[in-house]
């Protein structure tokens, strides 16, 4: 995370009048989605009940659950490898790719492999990795990085969309700023790479530990092309998405979609169960991908993180999100997920300013598919953040303690309040202290000219 | 592959995990299939009208009619040469069939007019029908790369919800669910039919009783 983490990147983002306007727009349109949807599920309340209790049976039962997932996919032709970190992660797919002579990778948009800096990795040994969902293809053709889980790109419009497809893969001819267009744009550039390109890489929504199942959830048809026409596919899994049994599918294909994109279903689902003869991949590999999780596993609050199924509701409803955006999180996982999540992956002194850019408004929560408590596991990390990183928040710490000084004794709180009506000491405003960021957010109630105390000993 | 980093994340979570705790048994208080049914007719409006609002064409035959209603559909788009399924039943009069035996290469799938299958199974709530890779669904890539992709759903294969029919499929078949036509909503999550996948999508439902044919205005 930069140095001066979230409060100061939210700053930047807040002088982009553009980017809240995008936002702003987009984010309500995917509310308004997602209420419809979601009010015609009469059971929607047990589902999420049903996808809690799933989740937390999953990691209670983490270990047993992923061997038998190991089990199943090589029963069912795959190999599966395992990934304590981003380094090893990226070593066995570089290495599946040179043993497959693939020069070039074609990607399903992953939140993992982006975890993992893959692209970059892929390019240090020699391989480019072509990105195929539209609006990660946008973000690479830009140079930028994602914004948002579910819809990378939704800090561009149509018009800056248009700019970067004509300097990029329509070779300066000119395009139409309709989405239409710029699909059709999108779609001339990746076919011949789907027809050619021997590897692709894709994350995973689920795995199946009863079956060996593995499940990509999109819409484009781009993920359906990278599991179904090259040779070699590689799966990069966190360990974390494995669902204990194959009924418990039908749970989370109803609270995925319908959270994610405000969809009844997205247009396409795929399930693979190791290799098919004679249709798709000859070879599947099935990467587990640790990489931090384990100890998110270790904090019994804050584990529930983990049970995220990045369907982005979360993003959507957040004050904070809809005007700061996901770059000032700089994290892949942004929004109220990425402040639980980023925090407890990276360590705690990686990204100390997350757990606190929340209001605790608590709508992260009422919409979460399967209910992780967001604002609860928040104010838990800022009591670690404090307990664990209390050397950083000198300042609060030092203010704190001065406060407590003051109020702990009569004379020196009846002295305060006198100073204090003066214009200066501890209870007043701090003008250039370091605690001016916080008092900031904060308003003072004006000191009264007199006190209760000072009126009551006079009347 | 590398035993080292298998043991080293499995020790790693046991270690996370601490002493064992129970485990809650999964509370399953939602609708699945038990005590659903008698809804035949009332699961064919709703799947049409579902596979509908995904923009897709939606056009209801008798079960002695499909071959014609197959041709209208495939003339009515300009389609004459059309990609099948191995053994598929259907004969519709006045298109050349490609069957895929042996498998048609991709290249020869990017020329085709359109692709014509069955299912295995549709489901009604959210307007998706399934392809399992075998029978009348076909390989995967045969309903990925062309451009136009029929799609015939007999009325007895129509479930109500997920459920239904994740209790139904065999998980070890390649599964594709299909709800209407390939599309983003990436730029300004304004939906658009048609990136890569099939992008113009028709599903011919078949009714039980013979009658007369309908399309299904939308």
């Amino acid at each position: 995370m930069s140095k001066g983490g979230f409060p100061e990147a939210a700053r930047v983002a807040l002088g982009d009048a553009q980017l809240r306007r995008n936002l702003g727009r987009a984010t309500s349109t995917i509310r308004a989605k997602r209420a419809r949807v979601v009010a015609e599920v009469a059971d929607w309340e047990e589902l999420r009940d049903a996808g809690a209790a799933i989740k937390e049976r999953a990691m209670a039962t983490l270990p047993e659950q992923l061997e038998r997932l190991e089990a199943a996919v090589t029963a069912a032709g795959g190999v599966v490898h395992w990934a304590r970190d981003a380094t090893e992660a990226n070593a066995i797919v570089a290495g599946i790719a040179h043993a497959a002579g693939a020069r070039e990778v074609i990607k399903v948009k992953s939140l993992a492999t982006d975890e993992i800096g893959l692209n970059g990795a892929l390019a240090d040994a020699g391989i480019s990795a072509i990105e195929t969902d539209l609006a990660e293809l946008i973000v690479q053709l830009a140079g930028d990085r994602p914004s948002h889980i579910l819809v990378p790109a939704i800090h561009y419009n149509r018009d800056e969309i248009r700019a970067i497809f004509e300097g990029s893969i329509t070779g300066g001819a000119a395009l139409d700023p309709e989405p239409r267009a710029l699909a059709e744009a999108a779609r001339r550039h990746l076919r011949e790479k789907f027809m050619t390109v021997p590897m692709a890489v894709s994350g995973a929504n689920f795995g199946v530990a009863e079956t060996g199942t593995v499940c990509v959830v999109e819409s484009e048809g781009n993920g359906r092309f990278c599991l179904t026409l090259p040779e070699v596919l590689v799966t990069v899994m966190g360990i974390e998405k494995v669902l204990p049994e194959w009924r418990d599918l039908e749970v989370m294909l109803q609270l995925l979609p319908r959270s994610s994109t405000g969809e009844r279903m997205n247009p396409y689902t795929s399930l693979w169960t190791g290799v098919h003869a004679g249709d798709g991949p000859r070879e599947f590999h099935l990467v587990l991908l640790d990489n931090g999780r384990t100890d998110v596993l270790a904090d019994a609050v804050g584990r529930q993180a983990l049970h995220c199924i990045r369907c982005s509701a979360c993003l959507n409803v957040c004050p904070v999100y809809e005007r700061t955006g996901g770059h000032a999180y700089d994290s892949v996982y942004p929004g109220p997920i990425g402040a639980i999540l980023t925090p407890q992956l990276e360590g705690l002194g990686e990204a100390p300013t997350l757990p606190f850019a929340s209001s605790l408004c608590g709508a992260c929560y009422e919409v979460c598919p399967v209910k992780i408590d967001i604002p609860s596991v928040l104010v838990h990390l800022r009591g670690r953040v404090v307990r664990e990183e209390r050397s950083r928040l000198a300042p609060e710490a030092l203010a704190m303690r001065t406060l407590a000084g003051v109020c702990g004794s009569r004379r020196r709180y009846e002295t305060a309040q006198k100073l204090a009506r003066l214009g200066r000491g501890p209870l007043a405003k701090l003008p250039g202290s370091p605690l001016k960021g916080w008092t900031a957010a904060r308003d003072l109630p004006e000191v009264p000219a007199q006190s209760f105390r000072d009126w009551w000993s006079a009347r | 592959m590398s035993g080292e980093g298998r043991e080293a994340v499995l020790a790693a979570i046991r270690d996370a995990l601490g002493s064992r705790v129970g485990v809650a048994p999964v509370p399953r208080g939602y609708r699945t299939g038990a005590g659903v049914g008698g809804a035949g007719g009332d699961l064919v409006a709703r799947f049409c009208a579902r596979v509908a609002e995904y923009r897709a064409t939606v056009h209801l035959t008798a079960s002695d009619e499909l071959e014609a209603a197959i041709a209208s559909v495939l003339r009515g788009a300009g389609a004459r040469r059309v990609a099948v399924p191995f053994g598929l039943p259907w004969r519709p009069p006045g298109v050349e069939l490609l069957e895929d035996a042996p498998s048609l290469p991709a290249r020869t799938l990017d020329g085709v007019d359109a692709v014509l299958t069955g299912c295995a199974l549709a489901i009604a709530e959210t307007g998706t029908f399934v392809l399992d890779g075998t029978g009348e669904s076909g390989r995967r890539m045969l309903t990925l790369v062309p451009d136009h992709h029929v799609c015939v759903v007999r009325a007895d294969q129509i479930v109500l919800g997920l459920p239904e029919a994740i209790t139904a499929l065999d998980p070890s078949r390649p599964l594709t669910f299909v709800s209407g036509p390939s599309a983003t909503s990436d730029i300004e999550l304004e939906r658009v039919e048609g990136v890569h996948g099939p992008r113009v999508l028709d599903v011919i439902v078949v009714a039980a009783p013979p009658s007369a044919t309908n399309k299904v205005p939308v």
